[in-house]
């Protein structure tokens, strides 16, 4: 196999509206910046699916790890104080 | 966790219907199977591309040339994100183009027919795009994450397909004579290569099993195949073109067709190398792979000279 390479590996995150998130949304091969944001154009959005594009190189996502959800996400599951639902308010109220 | 409670934290995802993502357990086996399957489905969209391709410039106006471009085009785009997913498994594209070049991993066998007329195109998306679409709602339902998503994204695009390649054979079949009959004469040559889309029948098909289990495959081949010829047999009736089968009976019974064996011989022959265009599909992407390093030498090149690279 040659050296020849497909560039470096981008993750691709669209927004689809103006005010929207910007959601992950797949891959592209790339040698740099530029043309990683017209190949996530090309790939991602052939019909108009968004208005600003987002790449960032594989490499520098970090990301929690399968095995530790239950420990790292543990201390919330305790504090239903932070949901609504946990306070009793009177019949009748309003706007709230 | 200990590799036992790693495997009982994958069955018990699967058995909720939970997907698996890049970064969860999953056994060698069902990586191995997924990276086949899913590289070979984008092989397949990119050798796609061939067929089809063969008649844009003869396209009989601007407009099918502009509609048959922007088909080819997302067809390239579809092995894009497929490839994309496969290498969330763990294989680089390299690999990946690279086992699609030396023979290693194959295609979906449609792919090895010619295109000998134009009424061709309009079967390839009818049919073609058909039976993919059938194949592809399914798998937006497959256990492994990236490969579900990539699937919900090309069936939002695939429709325009299969509806670009149907309105070719309705006016087709409206047209003179000679039209009608090129329009019958594409259906006759790629009905049973369609129906061959699906697969082996479940009893001969040896991946199937481990498919079900891991949830990768929600639907069976024949299962898939009873729907396809269900539906199709209807829309051909309604332009005025007949399905080349003479064992094609509906079966009230069971509420659908009953119809005839395929050709499993051609298929395994196809398969196995020796289809109308095998050598062509393997000749025509090795060109395009060669033709474009100095495309693959000059982006690299540029961006290390101009150092606007983050590092690779």
């Amino acid at each position: 196999m040659s050296k020849d390479t497909q560039g470096i590996l981008w993750e691709v995150f669209i927004q689809s509206k103006p005010g929207q998130p910007h959601r992950h949304c797949g891959s592209v091969h790339a040698h740099d910046r530029e043309l990683a944001l017209q190949n996530a154009r090309d790939v991602y959005t052939r019909r108009n699916e968004g208005t600003s594009i987002w790449v960032v190189p594989s490499n520098n996502i970090v990301s929690s790890s399968p095995e530790d959800i239950g420990s790292f996400f543990e201390p919330a599951n305790d504090k239903i104080y932070r949901h609504p639902t946990f306070y009793h308010v009177p019949e009748g109220i309003t706007h709230m | 966790m200990n590799s036992t409670q790693l495997e009982q934290n994958f069955e018990s995802k699967l058995a909720k219907n939970e997907t698996i993502e890049p970064k969860d357990w999953m056994p060698d086996n069902y990586r191995k199977h997924l990276i086949r399957q899913v590289s070979q489905h984008a092989h397949s969209e990119v050798v796609g591309m061939l067929p089809e391709g063969n008649w844009i410039t003869r396209a009989p106006s601007l407009r099918r040339k502009m509609v048959l471009l922007a088909k080819v085009q997302d067809e390239g785009g579809h092995g894009l994100y497929l490839y994309s997913a496969a290498e969330t498994l763990g294989i680089t594209r390299n690999e990946l183009i690279d086992q699609l070049l030396t023979g290693k991993a194959k295609y979906s066998s449609i792919f090895n027919y010619p295109t000998l007329t134009w009424a061709d195109i309009g079967a390839i998306g009818w049919l073609v795009d058909g039976a993919a679409i059938m194949n592809q709602v399914m798998l937006q339902r497959t256990s492994y994450g990236p490969y579900a998503r990539a699937m919900v994204r090309i069936c939002k695009e695939e429709s325009f397909h299969q509806r670009q390649g149907y309105e070719i054979m309705c006016v087709l079949a409206k047209g003179t004579t000679e039209q009608k009959a090129m329009a019958q004469d594409a259906l006759n040559r790629w009905w049973w290569p369609s129906l061959m889309m699906f697969g082996p029948t479940d009893d001969k098909s040896p991946n199937t099993a481990n498919a079900i289990k891991w949830k990768i495959k929600r639907e069976s081949n024949d299962e898939l195949r009873q729907k396809f010829v269900n539906q199709t047999q209807p829309q051909a009736e309604l332009i005025g073109l007949h399905v080349p089968d003479k064992d094609l009976k509906w079966n009230e019974a069971k509420k659908g067709f009953d119809f005839g064996t395929p050709d499993w011989d051609e298929f395994y022959q196809v398969i196995a190398g020796n289809g109308p265009c095998n050598k062509a599909r393997l000749t025509a992407r090795q060109k395009a792979h060669d033709n474009g390093a100095w495309v693959r030498e000059a982006a690299a090149s540029y961006a290390k000279k101009h150092m606007s690279t983050v590092a690779a």
